[in-house]
């Protein structure tokens, strides 16, 4: 009978990680965005939150004429991609060597019309998408979850390892890190810095784009869902130390849970409000973050 | 007469106001240029922390809502008179101003930019949350207008009196500012903090001293703004408030007093304009931000004097001397 108490009592504790660690995952793969473009450029995108709001739109039309959940994954990430791609080209290109408060404001202007954008094409209605493999709760323990929790944490972690092998085994993933220690000295060894840069553009695109797709059976898909989940991907960045693969992704499971924990025992109206806490208390005590200041 | 002095830009901004006053005849337009006063108040403030110290400041939105806040609460829920609640509102901003400050202005670039909007993120969630105090997201009403030696203050042509007089105060109150010792030490900290500190400038109680002081400007716009509405509501001080204000900054100009005018101006106007494309209004704001920053980084007017001074280095065959 205690420890069927004692199970009674951790039950809630083990919801709110269960739901801490999805959106956590959410979180971890925009601020490897973040810290993917940081690398390359220097530059903050705060677009990069409306690249998850776009895949998750995106991969619900595409559900809608293909009734294929791979497809619309793909499709979704694919458009998504190539809209990064263009951002880097279009309105950062032509101005690569600006303050950075220049730089912070077309980011930000490119985030207002990506945002009105989708707000003509989708309107201001919420869309959901069918989970990946049905509704079935799944006990585990005293908690349940849903199959889709699982799909966002595993996806979530396959492709953050991916992430990892990409740049540490292939060619171009080489090539980037490279651009981004000295980009001087990646162009005289013949690597097409600007295409490493505007590859970056391309690649933290996906990554925020399978986040959107990932979350929209849970959250639905809105047009103005982007803004707050950006910000919390790069308070995540921060956290975890803003260059830092790893460091990322604990940052946005730390930030998730806590979160996650804050609105269960604390008050679910102030559960926005965490992320940006912990991301003051970061800057004003380790500013570089948990895994920052290494390289 | 001697014409020479009657340039003077502050006798220009005397005339130009009391002539607006005289020829303006529409409310819609005098609550539009008592919003373009308001605006300008925060952007002179924030072109001070911004353009003149080098120091970002991405939630500029969180000071105004402190004074309007306090100031609509103070009035509408306890009764008390606006001009003792202005005051307490420049109190909480500026007090709020220095807490947040000490620990912020160690941090530089980014993650300067970064502690600011988390913590104007902060304020404007508290806003929304904090309902039995501030009214929550559907907002505070009953704020009462001001009222000056028992003449009201209850109407957008007679409110203009008070905020664009107020408004050439501060903004000349600025321009001092601006040429003073401290001026001067801010300017020599944007260039070189370590230059700065060498030459005995103490930059991090000049960088808290701006920065109080930019807080206490966006609390007075935001006193004025809760009573010449009457009614405030928390999406007015959200993060992309913040945005746009630094956007104003860039616009007219950074490090310039006159371009605070403008790029307020510009930026308060251009939403109204935009309103007859709909949905597409949000579309059209974020394509122009992007083009003319891309285009004229360096604000309207030094944008526009640099593509004529290239077109005329052309004409004479001369090659442009980049900056």
């Amino acid at each position: 009978l205690i420890s069927d108490n004692h199970l009674e009592s951790l039950s809630p504790l083990l919801q709110y990680l269960i739901s801490g660690l999805t959106n956590g995952a959410i979180y971890a793969l925009i601020a490897l965005g973040f810290s993917i473009i940081y690398n390359s450029t220097t530059i903050i995108n705060f677009a990069q939150g409306e690249m998850v709001m776009l895949g998750a739109l995106c991969a619900i039309s595409l559900y809608h004429h293909v009734p294929s959940l791979p497809l619309a994954f793909i499709g979704g990430v694919a458009v998504v991609t190539l809209v990064g791609l263009l951002f880097e080209r279009l309105a950062l290109r032509p101005v690569r060597d600006q303050s950075p408060i220049v730089l912070i404001i077309i980011t930000v202007g490119g985030a207002v019309f990506f945002e009105g954008v989708a707000m003509m094409i989708w309107g201001k209605e919420a869309y959901s998408l069918p989970p990946f493999t049905g509704n079935a709760p799944i006990h585990l323990f005293s908690a349940t979850l849903l199959p889709q929790n699982l799909w966002v944490i595993g996806l979530g972690a396959l492709l953050v390892l991916l992430l990892e092998a990409f740049f540490r085994f292939s060619l171009v993933g080489k090539a980037m890190r490279a651009s981004s220690y000295n980009r001087q000295a990646a162009r005289l060894v013949g690597i097409p810095v600007n295409r490493m840069v505007q590859l970056s553009f391309g690649l933290a695109a996906a990554l925020g784009a399978a986040g959107g797709i990932l979350v929209a059976p849970l959250t639905l898909g809105v047009y103005d869902m982007g803004a707050m989940l950006g910000l919390k991907g790069f308070s995540a960045a921060i956290f975890g130390g803003l260059g830092s693969i790893l460091g990322g992704v604990l940052g946005g499971l730390i930030i998730g849970v806590a979160e996650a924990l804050a609105s269960g025992l604390i008050s679910s109206g102030y559960r926005d409000a965490v992320a940006f806490l912990i991301l003051l208390v970061v800057l004003f005590f380790r500013p570089q973050g948990l895994m920052g200041g290494r390289r | 007469v001697n014409f020479r002095r009657l340039a003077n830009p502050w006798l220009l901004f005397a005339l130009g106001v009391g002539l607006i006053r005289l020829s303006v005849a529409n409310d819609y337009y005098f609550t539009l240029l008592n919003i373009i006063g308001i605006n300008t108040l925060l952007v002179v403030g924030l072109n001070l922390l911004l353009g003149y110290a080098g120091q970002i400041s991405l939630g500029h939105a969180a000071f105004f809502g402190l004074g309007a806040y306090t100031t609509g609460i103070l009035t509408a829920i306890y009764g008390l008179s606006p001009w003792l609640a202005l005051p307490a509102g420049l109190v909480v901003a500026g007090a709020a101003a220095f807490l947040v400050g000490i620990p912020a202005l160690k941090l530089k670039g980014y993650y300067l930019a970064m502690a600011t909007l988390g913590f104007g993120i902060i304020v404007s969630i508290f806003f929304n949350q904090a309902q039995e105090l501030t009214g929550g997201p559907s907002g505070l009403s009953g704020i009462p207008s001001l009222s000056l030696a028992g003449f009201p203050l209850d109407s957008p042509d007679r409110l203009f009196l008070l905020i664009w007089p107020v408004l050439g105060v501060i903004l000349l109150l600025s321009a001092n500012l601006v040429d003073s010792r401290l001026g001067r030490s801010l300017r020599a900290l944007h260039d070189s903090e370590a230059a700065a500190q060498s030459l005995g400038v103490n930059t991090s109680r000049a960088k808290l001293l701006i920065f109080v002081w930019s807080a206490l400007y966006a609390a007075l716009a935001g006193s004025l703004y809760a009573h010449t509405l009457n009614f405030i509501a928390p999406t007015s001080f959200n993060f992309m408030f913040s945005i746009k204000l630094v956007t104003m900054v860039v616009v007219g100009g950074m490090a310039s007093i006159w371009g605070s005018l403008l790029g307020a101006a510009v930026l308060t106007i251009l939403p109204e304009l935009l309103t007859v494309f709909h949905d597409f209004e949000i579309i059209i704001f974020g394509a122009i931000l992007m083009v003319v920053i891309i285009f004229l980084p360096r604000g309207l007017v030094r944008g526009i004097l640099d593509l004529w001074e290239y077109r005329r280095y052309k004409k004479e065959g001369g090659t442009f001397p980049v900056a």
